[in-house]
Protein backbone atom coordinates (compact mmCIF):
# COMPACT_ATOMS: atom_id res chain seq x y z
CA UNK A 1 0.00 0.00 0.00
CA UNK A 2 2.39 2.41 1.32
CA UNK A 3 6.24 1.55 0.48
CA UNK A 4 9.10 3.81 1.77
CA UNK A 5 12.56 2.55 0.55
CA UNK A 6 15.73 4.12 1.49
CA UNK A 7 15.02 7.18 2.48
CA UNK A 8 16.77 9.63 3.62
CA UNK A 9 16.57 13.34 5.07
CA UNK A 10 19.11 15.92 6.79
CA UNK A 11 18.39 19.42 8.17
CA UNK A 12 20.51 22.15 7.74
CA UNK A 13 23.12 19.97 5.46
CA UNK A 14 26.07 21.37 5.34
CA UNK A 15 25.82 23.84 8.60
CA UNK A 16 27.52 23.44 12.35
CA UNK A 17 23.64 22.60 12.61
CA UNK A 18 23.53 19.23 10.77
CA UNK A 19 21.06 16.82 11.76
CA UNK A 20 20.61 13.73 10.30
CA UNK A 21 16.40 12.97 10.56
CA UNK A 22 15.42 9.96 8.62
CA UNK A 23 18.88 7.33 7.79
CA UNK A 24 17.59 5.11 5.42
CA UNK A 25 14.19 4.28 6.34
CA UNK A 26 12.50 1.21 4.78
CA UNK A 27 9.10 0.48 5.66
CA UNK A 28 5.97 -1.02 4.00
CA UNK A 29 2.33 -1.03 5.12
CA UNK A 30 -0.41 -3.40 4.07
CA UNK A 31 -4.05 -2.18 3.48
CA UNK A 32 -5.71 -1.65 6.77
CA UNK A 33 -2.98 -1.31 8.73
CA UNK A 34 -3.04 0.61 11.71
CA UNK A 35 0.53 1.26 12.58
CA UNK A 36 1.30 2.71 16.03
CA UNK A 37 5.19 4.50 16.04
CA UNK A 38 6.73 5.47 19.35
CA UNK A 39 10.19 6.31 20.06
CA UNK A 40 12.42 9.01 21.77
CA UNK A 41 12.49 12.54 21.39
CA UNK A 42 14.76 13.51 17.69
CA UNK A 43 13.89 9.58 16.72
CA UNK A 44 12.38 10.83 13.08
CA UNK A 45 8.54 10.27 14.13
CA UNK A 46 7.65 13.55 12.67
CA UNK A 47 9.80 14.12 10.30
CA UNK A 48 8.91 10.28 8.78
CA UNK A 49 5.34 11.70 8.52
CA UNK A 50 5.95 14.64 7.11
CA UNK A 51 8.29 13.35 4.29
CA UNK A 52 5.46 10.91 3.27
CA UNK A 53 3.01 14.08 3.72
CA UNK A 54 5.32 15.97 1.66
CA UNK A 55 6.22 18.61 3.77
CA UNK A 56 9.76 19.31 3.32
CA UNK A 57 11.12 17.55 0.30
CA UNK A 58 13.20 14.14 0.79
CA UNK A 59 16.92 13.87 -0.07
CA UNK A 60 17.08 10.34 -1.52
CA UNK A 61 15.03 7.17 -1.54
CA UNK A 62 11.51 6.65 -2.94
CA UNK A 63 7.73 7.01 -1.18
CA UNK A 64 4.82 5.40 -3.43
CA UNK A 65 1.45 4.78 -2.82
CA UNK A 66 -0.76 2.30 -4.35
CA UNK A 67 -4.47 3.44 -5.49
CA UNK A 68 -7.27 2.11 -7.34
CA UNK A 69 -8.15 4.10 -10.47
CA UNK A 70 -11.20 5.53 -10.03
CA UNK A 71 -12.82 4.47 -13.48
CA UNK A 72 -10.97 1.07 -14.21
CA UNK A 73 -10.93 -0.39 -11.08
CA UNK A 74 -7.22 -0.88 -11.61
CA UNK A 75 -4.25 -0.70 -8.80
CA UNK A 76 -1.09 1.70 -9.82
CA UNK A 77 1.55 2.54 -8.17
CA UNK A 78 1.56 6.52 -7.77
CA UNK A 79 5.34 7.63 -6.66
CA UNK A 80 4.69 10.70 -4.14
CA UNK A 81 8.82 11.17 -3.69
CA UNK A 82 8.49 14.90 -5.61
CA UNK A 83 4.80 15.35 -5.53
CA UNK A 84 3.81 18.54 -4.02
CA UNK A 85 2.36 18.61 -0.31
CA UNK A 86 -1.14 19.74 -1.89
CA UNK A 87 -1.54 16.94 -4.20
CA UNK A 88 -0.81 14.38 -1.85
CA UNK A 89 -3.50 15.29 -0.13
CA UNK A 90 -6.06 13.84 -2.34
CA UNK A 91 -4.53 9.98 -0.69
CA UNK A 92 -3.56 11.39 2.65
CA UNK A 93 -5.79 12.81 5.90
CA UNK A 94 -3.77 14.40 8.28
CA UNK A 95 -4.21 15.36 11.89
CA UNK A 96 -1.46 17.48 13.24
CA UNK A 97 -0.06 17.43 17.81
CA UNK A 98 -1.15 21.60 17.64
CA UNK A 99 -5.12 21.53 17.41
CA UNK A 100 -5.19 25.43 16.15
CA UNK A 101 -3.10 23.74 12.88
CA UNK A 102 -5.87 21.56 11.57
CA UNK A 103 -8.73 23.87 11.51
CA UNK A 104 -9.34 27.56 10.11
CA UNK A 105 -10.26 29.06 13.42
CA UNK A 106 -12.22 31.84 11.15
CA UNK A 107 -14.45 29.75 9.44
CA UNK A 108 -17.86 28.19 10.51
CA UNK A 109 -17.82 24.93 11.81
CA UNK A 110 -19.70 23.47 8.58
CA UNK A 111 -17.36 25.79 6.24
CA UNK A 112 -14.49 23.96 7.39
CA UNK A 113 -15.80 20.59 6.78
CA UNK A 114 -17.03 21.72 3.76
CA UNK A 115 -13.40 22.18 2.46
CA UNK A 116 -12.59 18.62 3.82
CA UNK A 117 -15.12 17.01 2.20
CA UNK A 118 -13.71 18.77 -1.30
CA UNK A 119 -10.77 17.72 -0.47
CA UNK A 120 -9.88 14.69 -3.45
CA UNK A 121 -12.21 16.49 -5.60
CA UNK A 122 -11.05 17.43 -9.28
CA UNK A 123 -9.50 20.48 -9.98
CA UNK A 124 -9.53 23.08 -12.57
CA UNK A 125 -10.80 26.32 -13.47
CA UNK A 126 -13.90 25.03 -13.92
CA UNK A 127 -14.36 23.52 -10.19
CA UNK A 128 -12.07 26.83 -8.62
CA UNK A 129 -15.14 29.01 -10.17
CA UNK A 130 -17.85 26.40 -8.71
CA UNK A 131 -19.95 28.12 -6.02
CA UNK A 132 -19.88 26.58 -3.03
CA UNK A 133 -19.30 27.19 1.32
CA UNK A 134 -21.88 29.14 3.06
CA UNK A 135 -24.28 29.82 0.15
CA UNK A 136 -23.22 26.61 -1.81
CA UNK A 137 -23.19 23.76 1.00
CA UNK A 138 -26.45 21.76 -0.19
CA UNK A 139 -28.72 20.44 2.05
CA UNK A 140 -27.54 16.74 1.39
CA UNK A 141 -24.16 17.77 2.63
CA UNK A 142 -25.45 19.82 6.13
CA UNK A 143 -27.29 16.37 6.81
CA UNK A 144 -24.17 14.48 6.17
CA UNK A 145 -22.09 17.11 8.57
CA UNK A 146 -24.79 16.47 10.88
CA UNK A 147 -24.98 13.11 10.90
CA UNK A 148 -20.85 13.11 11.55
CA UNK A 149 -20.77 15.41 13.78
CA UNK A 150 -22.96 13.11 15.70
CA UNK A 151 -21.26 10.24 15.67
CA UNK A 152 -18.08 12.22 17.77
CA UNK A 153 -20.93 12.80 20.67
CA UNK A 154 -19.15 16.39 21.37
CA UNK A 155 -22.72 18.33 20.68
CA UNK A 156 -20.86 20.21 17.26
CA UNK A 157 -23.79 19.30 15.60
CA UNK A 158 -25.76 21.58 16.75
CA UNK A 159 -23.39 24.59 16.60
CA UNK A 160 -22.65 23.98 12.46
CA UNK A 161 -22.71 27.75 12.18
CA UNK A 162 -20.37 28.06 14.71
CA UNK A 163 -16.93 29.78 14.37
CA UNK A 164 -14.15 27.15 14.81
CA UNK A 165 -12.10 29.04 17.13
CA UNK A 166 -14.81 29.60 19.99
CA UNK A 167 -14.20 25.30 20.24
CA UNK A 168 -11.98 23.71 22.80
CA UNK A 169 -8.72 22.28 22.00
CA UNK A 170 -9.89 18.48 21.93
CA UNK A 171 -13.46 19.50 19.90
CA UNK A 172 -11.01 20.97 17.83
CA UNK A 173 -8.88 17.84 17.53
CA UNK A 174 -12.01 15.93 17.49
CA UNK A 175 -13.20 18.01 14.16
CA UNK A 176 -9.73 17.99 12.57
CA UNK A 177 -10.31 14.09 12.49
CA UNK A 178 -13.37 14.06 11.15
CA UNK A 179 -12.11 16.58 8.57
CA UNK A 180 -9.16 14.27 7.72
CA UNK A 181 -11.60 11.25 7.44
CA UNK A 182 -14.88 12.97 5.76
CA UNK A 183 -13.30 11.59 2.16
CA UNK A 184 -11.89 8.53 3.24
CA UNK A 185 -8.44 8.32 2.50
CA UNK A 186 -5.86 6.07 1.59
CA UNK A 187 -3.74 6.68 4.38
CA UNK A 188 -4.48 8.86 7.43
CA UNK A 189 -1.33 10.20 9.34
CA UNK A 190 -1.63 11.38 13.21
CA UNK A 191 1.21 12.69 14.88
CA UNK A 192 0.83 12.68 18.92
CA UNK A 193 -2.47 14.00 17.63
CA UNK A 194 -3.36 14.01 21.65
CA UNK A 195 -0.65 15.25 23.01
CA UNK A 196 -1.59 18.55 23.83
CA UNK A 197 -5.06 17.52 25.44
CA UNK A 198 -5.67 16.94 29.03
CA UNK A 199 -6.21 13.06 29.98
CA UNK A 200 -9.96 12.81 29.79
CA UNK A 201 -10.05 14.72 26.32
CA UNK A 202 -6.99 12.63 25.21
CA UNK A 203 -8.80 9.49 25.98
CA UNK A 204 -12.13 10.85 24.36
CA UNK A 205 -10.03 11.75 21.28
CA UNK A 206 -8.16 8.23 21.29
CA UNK A 207 -10.62 6.32 21.71
CA UNK A 208 -12.76 8.39 18.56
CA UNK A 209 -9.36 7.66 16.62
CA UNK A 210 -9.28 3.94 16.92
CA UNK A 211 -13.62 3.59 16.40
CA UNK A 212 -13.18 5.90 13.30
CA UNK A 213 -10.19 4.10 11.60
CA UNK A 214 -11.76 0.65 12.51
CA UNK A 215 -14.94 1.32 10.97
CA UNK A 216 -13.59 2.76 8.03
CA UNK A 217 -11.19 0.16 7.72
CA UNK A 218 -8.40 3.01 7.64
CA UNK A 219 -4.88 2.40 6.57
CA UNK A 220 -3.43 4.68 9.47
CA UNK A 221 0.19 5.82 10.84
CA UNK A 222 -0.23 7.08 14.40
CA UNK A 223 2.50 8.39 16.72
CA UNK A 224 2.37 8.71 20.31
CA UNK A 225 5.14 8.71 23.53
CA UNK A 226 2.46 6.69 25.70
CA UNK A 227 3.24 2.97 25.00
CA UNK A 228 0.50 1.74 26.39
CA UNK A 229 -2.00 3.55 23.71
CA UNK A 230 0.79 2.14 21.12
CA UNK A 231 0.44 -1.31 22.44
CA UNK A 232 -3.72 -0.85 22.65
CA UNK A 233 -4.37 0.68 19.41
CA UNK A 234 -3.43 -1.11 16.05
CA UNK A 235 -2.44 -4.01 14.61
CA UNK A 236 1.23 -2.93 14.17
CA UNK A 237 3.84 -1.39 16.25
CA UNK A 238 7.14 0.21 15.11
CA UNK A 239 9.60 2.08 16.90
CA UNK A 240 11.70 4.72 15.56
CA UNK A 241 15.49 5.39 16.93
CA UNK A 242 17.79 7.80 14.97
CA UNK A 243 16.09 7.51 11.77
CA UNK A 244 15.38 4.29 11.35
CA UNK A 245 12.55 1.89 12.47
CA UNK A 246 14.70 -0.30 15.22
CA UNK A 247 11.60 -2.20 16.33
CA UNK A 248 8.61 -3.72 14.06
CA UNK A 249 5.99 -5.81 15.65
CA UNK A 250 2.78 -6.86 13.92
CA UNK A 251 -0.34 -9.55 15.10
CA UNK A 252 -0.62 -11.69 17.92
CA UNK A 253 3.07 -10.50 19.25
CA UNK A 254 2.70 -7.13 19.21
CA UNK A 255 -1.29 -8.05 21.28
CA UNK A 256 1.12 -9.42 23.84
CA UNK A 257 3.60 -7.25 23.97
CA UNK A 258 4.23 -5.37 27.68
CA UNK A 259 5.43 -1.82 28.43
CA UNK A 260 8.47 -3.20 29.80
CA UNK A 261 9.44 -5.12 26.51
CA UNK A 262 9.25 -2.28 24.96
CA UNK A 263 11.37 -0.90 27.52
CA UNK A 264 14.12 -3.22 27.62
CA UNK A 265 13.99 -3.21 23.60
CA UNK A 266 14.49 0.57 23.82
CA UNK A 267 17.37 0.43 26.12
CA UNK A 268 18.93 -2.47 24.40
CA UNK A 269 19.36 0.12 21.45
CA UNK A 270 20.06 3.75 23.30
CA UNK A 271 22.58 2.18 26.14
CA UNK A 272 19.70 3.36 28.74
CA UNK A 273 19.53 6.79 27.83
CA UNK A 274 15.59 6.37 28.90
CA UNK A 275 15.17 7.23 32.30
CA UNK A 276 15.08 11.34 31.47
CA UNK A 277 12.91 10.50 27.91
CA UNK A 278 9.64 11.63 27.38
CA UNK A 279 8.78 8.73 26.25
CA UNK A 280 6.50 7.84 29.37
CA UNK A 281 4.29 5.00 30.35
CA UNK A 282 1.79 7.19 31.99
CA UNK B 1 -10.99 77.65 9.48
CA UNK B 2 -12.87 78.97 6.42
CA UNK B 3 -16.65 79.43 6.93
CA UNK B 4 -18.70 76.44 6.59
CA UNK B 5 -20.76 77.25 3.39
CA UNK B 6 -16.82 76.42 2.42
CA UNK B 7 -16.82 72.93 3.76
CA UNK B 8 -20.40 71.98 2.57
CA UNK B 9 -18.89 72.98 -0.77
CA UNK B 10 -16.12 70.93 -0.54
CA UNK B 11 -18.40 67.94 0.89
CA UNK B 12 -19.56 66.69 -2.87
CA UNK B 13 -16.12 66.04 -3.75
CA UNK B 14 -14.63 64.57 -1.18
CA UNK B 15 -17.71 61.98 -1.25
CA UNK B 16 -17.05 61.00 -4.88
CA UNK B 17 -12.93 61.19 -4.24
CA UNK B 18 -13.70 58.36 -1.73
CA UNK B 19 -16.12 56.02 -3.41
CA UNK B 20 -13.48 56.08 -6.72
CA UNK B 21 -10.61 55.29 -4.07
CA UNK B 22 -12.95 52.86 -2.63
CA UNK B 23 -12.19 50.87 -5.11
CA UNK B 24 -8.86 50.74 -4.42
CA UNK B 25 -9.95 49.99 -0.87
CA UNK B 26 -11.86 46.77 -1.85
CA UNK B 27 -8.33 45.76 -3.43
CA UNK B 28 -6.12 46.21 -0.02
CA UNK B 29 -9.48 44.70 1.52
CA UNK B 30 -8.25 41.37 -0.34
CA UNK B 31 -5.04 41.09 0.63
CA UNK B 32 -5.32 42.61 4.14
CA UNK B 33 -8.67 41.04 5.99
CA UNK B 34 -8.23 37.82 3.60
CA UNK B 35 -4.92 36.69 2.89
CA UNK B 36 -3.82 38.78 6.04
CA UNK B 37 -1.10 40.22 4.21
CA UNK B 38 -0.13 43.70 4.13
CA UNK B 39 1.05 44.13 -0.05
CA UNK B 40 2.98 47.05 -0.33
CA UNK B 41 2.45 46.97 -4.56
CA UNK B 42 -0.36 49.04 -3.71
CA UNK B 43 1.39 52.55 -4.18
CA UNK B 44 2.53 51.63 -7.20
CA UNK B 45 -0.01 49.89 -9.00
CA UNK B 46 -2.27 52.96 -7.87
CA UNK B 47 0.26 54.72 -9.72
CA UNK B 48 0.16 52.61 -12.77
CA UNK B 49 -3.34 52.67 -13.02
CA UNK B 50 -3.27 56.73 -13.27
CA UNK B 51 -0.12 56.36 -15.82
CA UNK B 52 -1.32 54.21 -17.75
CA UNK B 53 -4.94 55.51 -18.16
CA UNK B 54 -3.07 58.73 -18.51
CA UNK B 55 -0.81 57.81 -21.18
CA UNK B 56 -4.19 56.18 -23.54
CA UNK B 57 -6.61 58.73 -23.54
CA UNK B 58 -3.78 61.75 -23.86
CA UNK B 59 -1.19 60.56 -26.04
CA UNK B 60 -2.69 57.39 -27.63
CA UNK B 61 -6.15 58.83 -28.64
CA UNK B 62 -8.01 55.84 -26.76
CA UNK B 63 -11.52 56.01 -25.10
CA UNK B 64 -11.48 56.85 -21.64
CA UNK B 65 -13.47 53.27 -20.76
CA UNK B 66 -10.76 51.41 -22.95
CA UNK B 67 -7.97 53.44 -20.42
CA UNK B 68 -10.17 51.86 -17.31
CA UNK B 69 -9.71 48.27 -18.71
CA UNK B 70 -6.00 48.72 -19.80
CA UNK B 71 -5.23 50.20 -16.43
CA UNK B 72 -7.30 47.31 -14.71
CA UNK B 73 -5.07 44.33 -16.21
CA UNK B 74 -1.35 47.05 -15.74
CA UNK B 75 -2.32 46.62 -11.96
CA UNK B 76 -3.52 42.51 -11.94
CA UNK B 77 -0.10 42.56 -13.97
CA UNK B 78 1.62 44.25 -10.90
CA UNK B 79 0.09 42.02 -8.56
CA UNK B 80 1.13 38.91 -10.34
CA UNK B 81 4.63 40.24 -10.56
CA UNK B 82 4.39 40.04 -6.56
CA UNK B 83 2.13 36.71 -6.30
CA UNK B 84 5.19 35.31 -8.35
CA UNK B 85 7.82 36.90 -5.82
CA UNK B 86 6.16 35.73 -2.95
CA UNK B 87 5.31 32.39 -3.85
CA UNK B 88 7.62 31.04 -6.40
CA UNK B 89 10.53 33.48 -4.68
CA UNK B 90 9.79 32.65 -1.66
CA UNK B 91 10.06 36.27 -0.58
CA UNK B 92 8.12 37.55 2.23
CA UNK B 93 5.20 39.51 1.29
CA UNK B 94 5.95 42.64 2.35
CA UNK B 95 9.43 42.88 0.54
CA UNK B 96 7.71 41.49 -2.55
CA UNK B 97 5.03 44.57 -2.52
CA UNK B 98 8.38 47.05 -1.94
CA UNK B 99 10.11 45.13 -4.43
CA UNK B 100 7.52 45.83 -7.03
CA UNK B 101 6.54 49.27 -5.94
CA UNK B 102 9.85 50.54 -6.26
CA UNK B 103 10.19 48.87 -10.07
CA UNK B 104 6.76 50.71 -10.36
CA UNK B 105 8.51 53.97 -10.06
CA UNK B 106 10.61 53.79 -12.99
CA UNK B 107 8.50 51.83 -14.94
CA UNK B 108 5.55 54.42 -14.37
CA UNK B 109 7.75 57.04 -15.34
CA UNK B 110 8.47 55.03 -18.46
CA UNK B 111 4.98 54.80 -19.13
CA UNK B 112 3.90 58.71 -18.75
CA UNK B 113 7.57 59.56 -20.19
CA UNK B 114 7.64 62.53 -17.82
CA UNK B 115 6.20 62.76 -13.92
CA UNK B 116 2.64 64.13 -14.51
CA UNK B 117 0.37 64.52 -17.21
CA UNK B 118 -2.76 66.57 -17.48
CA UNK B 119 -6.14 65.08 -18.95
CA UNK B 120 -7.02 68.44 -20.38
CA UNK B 121 -9.46 68.83 -23.61
CA UNK B 122 -9.73 65.12 -23.74
CA UNK B 123 -12.63 63.05 -22.63
CA UNK B 124 -13.18 61.00 -19.87
CA UNK B 125 -16.14 58.90 -18.90
CA UNK B 126 -17.40 61.83 -16.44
CA UNK B 127 -16.95 64.58 -18.59
CA UNK B 128 -18.73 62.19 -21.08
CA UNK B 129 -21.68 61.32 -18.26
CA UNK B 130 -21.76 64.75 -17.36
CA UNK B 131 -22.45 66.43 -20.78
CA UNK B 132 -25.52 63.25 -21.06
CA UNK B 133 -26.85 63.75 -17.94
CA UNK B 134 -26.45 67.48 -16.91
CA UNK B 135 -25.54 66.71 -13.50
CA UNK B 136 -22.60 68.37 -12.08
CA UNK B 137 -19.37 66.66 -12.11
CA UNK B 138 -18.82 65.24 -8.67
CA UNK B 139 -22.23 64.09 -8.37
CA UNK B 140 -21.32 62.37 -12.03
CA UNK B 141 -18.29 60.64 -10.28
CA UNK B 142 -19.95 59.60 -6.84
CA UNK B 143 -22.68 57.64 -8.62
CA UNK B 144 -20.87 56.52 -10.61
CA UNK B 145 -18.28 55.48 -8.41
CA UNK B 146 -21.02 53.84 -6.24
CA UNK B 147 -22.12 51.93 -9.57
CA UNK B 148 -18.83 50.42 -9.81
CA UNK B 149 -17.96 49.45 -6.81
CA UNK B 150 -21.47 47.94 -5.88
CA UNK B 151 -20.84 45.54 -9.32
CA UNK B 152 -16.99 44.95 -8.09
CA UNK B 153 -18.79 44.06 -4.61
CA UNK B 154 -21.21 41.53 -6.52
CA UNK B 155 -18.28 39.96 -8.00
CA UNK B 156 -16.20 39.82 -4.93
CA UNK B 157 -19.09 38.00 -3.16
CA UNK B 158 -19.79 35.36 -6.22
CA UNK B 159 -15.83 34.99 -6.11
CA UNK B 160 -15.17 34.80 -2.46
CA UNK B 161 -18.16 31.92 -2.45
CA UNK B 162 -16.67 29.65 -4.80
CA UNK B 163 -13.97 27.25 -4.69
CA UNK B 164 -10.88 29.41 -4.77
CA UNK B 165 -12.18 32.05 -2.99
CA UNK B 166 -12.79 29.67 -0.10
CA UNK B 167 -9.35 28.36 -0.95
CA UNK B 168 -8.55 32.42 0.00
CA UNK B 169 -9.95 32.51 3.13
CA UNK B 170 -9.09 29.32 4.65
CA UNK B 171 -5.00 30.14 3.18
CA UNK B 172 -5.51 33.61 5.17
CA UNK B 173 -7.02 31.26 8.09
CA UNK B 174 -4.76 28.61 8.56
CA UNK B 175 -2.31 27.84 5.54
CA UNK B 176 -1.07 24.71 6.90
CA UNK B 177 -4.32 23.39 7.40
CA UNK B 178 -5.46 24.17 3.83
CA UNK B 179 -2.69 22.90 1.95
CA UNK B 180 -2.83 19.49 3.90
CA UNK B 181 -6.58 19.24 2.64
CA UNK B 182 -5.23 19.72 -0.97
CA UNK B 183 -5.42 23.10 -2.12
CA UNK B 184 -2.34 25.14 -3.89
CA UNK B 185 -2.02 27.93 -1.82
CA UNK B 186 0.45 29.09 -3.92
CA UNK B 187 -1.70 29.66 -7.09
CA UNK B 188 -4.67 30.97 -5.12
CA UNK B 189 -2.67 33.89 -3.07
CA UNK B 190 -0.70 34.56 -6.52
CA UNK B 191 -4.38 34.69 -8.22
CA UNK B 192 -5.61 36.89 -5.21
CA UNK B 193 -2.71 39.51 -5.75
CA UNK B 194 -3.10 40.07 -9.24
CA UNK B 195 -7.25 40.66 -8.74
CA UNK B 196 -6.22 43.21 -5.41
CA UNK B 197 -4.38 45.09 -7.71
CA UNK B 198 -6.64 44.81 -10.80
CA UNK B 199 -8.67 46.91 -8.39
CA UNK B 200 -6.45 49.34 -7.04
CA UNK B 201 -5.30 49.84 -11.13
CA UNK B 202 -8.59 50.28 -11.68
CA UNK B 203 -9.02 53.02 -9.01
CA UNK B 204 -5.88 54.52 -10.20
CA UNK B 205 -7.33 55.39 -13.24
CA UNK B 206 -10.84 56.06 -12.23
CA UNK B 207 -9.19 59.06 -10.08
CA UNK B 208 -6.73 60.02 -12.31
CA UNK B 209 -10.02 60.61 -15.31
CA UNK B 210 -12.09 62.90 -12.15
CA UNK B 211 -9.11 64.94 -11.01
CA UNK B 212 -7.89 65.38 -14.40
CA UNK B 213 -3.83 64.53 -14.23
CA UNK B 214 -1.82 62.04 -13.81
CA UNK B 215 1.22 61.99 -11.48
CA UNK B 216 4.07 59.20 -10.79
CA UNK B 217 3.57 60.22 -7.13
CA UNK B 218 -0.36 59.67 -7.06
CA UNK B 219 0.15 56.51 -5.38
CA UNK B 220 2.70 57.63 -2.20
CA UNK B 221 0.66 56.20 0.67
CA UNK B 222 -2.17 54.46 -0.77
CA UNK B 223 -1.93 51.50 1.53
CA UNK B 224 -1.85 53.21 4.55
CA UNK B 225 -4.99 55.40 3.09
CA UNK B 226 -6.58 52.00 2.12
CA UNK B 227 -6.09 50.20 6.15
CA UNK B 228 -6.72 53.65 7.49
CA UNK B 229 -10.33 53.08 5.26
CA UNK B 230 -10.51 49.22 6.27
CA UNK B 231 -9.95 50.29 10.04
CA UNK B 232 -12.83 53.17 9.68
CA UNK B 233 -15.27 50.80 8.11
CA UNK B 234 -14.68 48.31 10.70
CA UNK B 235 -14.96 50.60 13.45
CA UNK B 236 -18.49 52.04 12.10
CA UNK B 237 -19.46 48.41 10.66
CA UNK B 238 -17.83 46.24 13.40
CA UNK B 239 -21.52 44.42 14.29
CA UNK B 240 -22.20 43.49 10.42
CA UNK B 241 -21.85 39.88 9.56
CA UNK B 242 -22.00 39.45 6.31
CA UNK B 243 -19.02 39.68 3.70
CA UNK B 244 -20.73 41.42 1.52
CA UNK B 245 -21.75 44.28 4.19
CA UNK B 246 -18.23 43.92 5.04
CA UNK B 247 -16.66 45.21 1.61
CA UNK B 248 -19.72 47.84 1.76
CA UNK B 249 -18.31 48.93 5.26
CA UNK B 250 -14.62 49.27 3.59
CA UNK B 251 -15.70 51.62 0.67
CA UNK B 252 -18.06 53.38 3.25
CA UNK B 253 -14.86 54.07 5.36
CA UNK B 254 -13.16 55.14 2.50
CA UNK B 255 -15.55 58.11 1.78
CA UNK B 256 -15.68 58.54 5.74
CA UNK B 257 -11.91 59.00 5.26
CA UNK B 258 -12.19 61.49 2.96
CA UNK B 259 -14.25 63.71 4.32
CA UNK B 260 -12.50 63.60 7.86
CA UNK B 261 -9.47 64.87 5.02
CA UNK B 262 -11.91 68.03 3.80
CA UNK B 263 -12.55 68.58 7.22
CA UNK B 264 -8.87 69.04 8.25
CA UNK B 265 -8.28 70.78 5.41
CA UNK B 266 -11.29 72.78 6.34
CA UNK B 267 -9.72 73.58 9.05
CA UNK B 268 -6.69 75.43 8.02
CA UNK B 269 -4.06 72.13 8.02
CA UNK B 270 -2.25 71.04 5.44
CA UNK B 271 -2.96 68.07 3.05
CA UNK B 272 0.60 66.84 3.46
CA UNK B 273 -0.62 66.31 7.19
CA UNK B 274 -2.89 63.66 6.47
CA UNK B 275 -0.64 60.67 5.81
CA UNK B 276 0.73 61.95 9.26
CA UNK B 277 -2.85 61.44 10.66
CA UNK B 278 -3.84 58.46 8.44
CA UNK B 279 -0.68 56.45 9.78
CA UNK B 280 -1.77 57.33 13.44
CA UNK B 281 -5.14 56.24 12.60
CA UNK B 282 -3.58 53.13 11.25
CA UNK B 283 -1.27 52.82 13.86
CA UNK B 284 -3.87 53.03 16.85
CA UNK B 285 -6.17 50.69 15.35
CA UNK B 286 -3.43 48.29 15.56
CA UNK B 287 -2.23 49.05 18.98
CA UNK B 288 -5.30 49.16 21.01
CA UNK B 289 -5.97 45.68 20.98
CA UNK B 290 -2.97 45.06 21.94
CA UNK B 291 -2.83 47.03 24.69
CA UNK B 292 -6.22 46.36 25.76
CA UNK B 293 -5.01 42.01 26.01
CA UNK B 294 -1.94 43.18 27.70
CA UNK B 295 -3.73 45.49 30.27
CA UNK B 296 -6.63 42.46 31.26
CA UNK B 297 -3.63 40.51 31.62
CA UNK B 298 -2.09 42.64 33.52
CA UNK B 299 -4.97 43.31 35.73
CA UNK B 300 -6.13 39.50 35.82
CA UNK B 301 -3.04 38.50 37.99
CA UNK B 302 -3.55 37.75 41.29
CA UNK B 303 -0.64 36.56 43.78
CA UNK B 304 -3.40 34.89 45.74
CA UNK B 305 -4.46 32.99 42.98
CA UNK B 306 -7.81 32.82 41.38
CA UNK B 307 -10.17 35.08 42.80
CA UNK B 308 -13.90 34.37 41.41
N1 LIG C 1 12.33 21.66 10.06
C1 LIG C 1 13.42 21.22 10.70
N2 LIG C 1 14.59 21.89 10.61
C2 LIG C 1 15.68 21.45 11.24
N3 LIG C 1 15.74 20.34 11.97
C3 LIG C 1 14.63 19.61 12.11
C4 LIG C 1 13.40 20.01 11.48
N4 LIG C 1 12.46 19.10 11.77
C5 LIG C 1 13.04 18.18 12.54
N5 LIG C 1 14.35 18.47 12.75
C6 LIG C 1 15.31 17.68 13.51
O1 LIG C 1 15.24 16.35 13.07
C7 LIG C 1 15.29 15.46 14.16
C8 LIG C 1 14.09 14.57 14.17
O2 LIG C 1 12.99 15.36 14.54
P1 LIG C 1 11.49 14.84 14.64
O3 LIG C 1 11.19 14.03 13.44
O4 LIG C 1 10.64 16.00 14.91
O5 LIG C 1 11.56 13.90 15.93
P2 LIG C 1 10.40 13.21 16.73
O6 LIG C 1 10.68 11.75 16.64
O7 LIG C 1 10.54 13.70 18.14
O8 LIG C 1 9.10 13.58 16.14
C9 LIG C 1 15.42 16.29 15.40
O9 LIG C 1 16.78 16.35 15.78
C10 LIG C 1 14.94 17.65 14.98
O10 LIG C 1 15.60 18.66 15.69
MG1 LIG D 1 7.43 14.74 16.84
Amino acid sequence: MLTLTNVYKTFNKGTINEKKALNGLDLHLEDGDFVTIIGGNGAGKSTMLNMIAGVYPIDCGKITIEDKDAQSGVEKVINLSRMPEYKRAAYIGRVFQDPMKGTAAGMEIEENLALAYRRSKSRGLKWALTRSYRWGITKKEKELYYEKLKTLGLGLEERMTSKVGLLSGGQRQALTLLMATLEKPKLLLLDEHTAALDPKTAKTVLDLTGRIVNENHLTAMMVTHNMKDAIRLGNRLIMMHEGRIIYDVSGEEKKNLHVSDLLTKFEEVSGGEFANDRMMLS
Amino acid sequence: MGNIGALFQALPGAVSQGVLWGIMVLGVYITFKILDIADLTVDGSFALGGCVCALLVVEKGRGPVEALLMATLAGFIAGAVTGILHTLCDIPAILAGILTQIALWSINLRVMGKSNTPLLKVDTIFSKLVAVSGMPQSTVAMVTGIVIAVLLILFLYWLFGTELGCTLRATGNNEDMIRALGRNTKTAKLIALAISNALVGLSGALVCQSQKYADIGMGTGAIVIGLAAIVIGDVLFGWVRSFGSKLMAAVVGSVVYFVIRAIVLWLGMDANDMKLISAIIVALALCIPVFINKWRNYHSYSEEGPTC
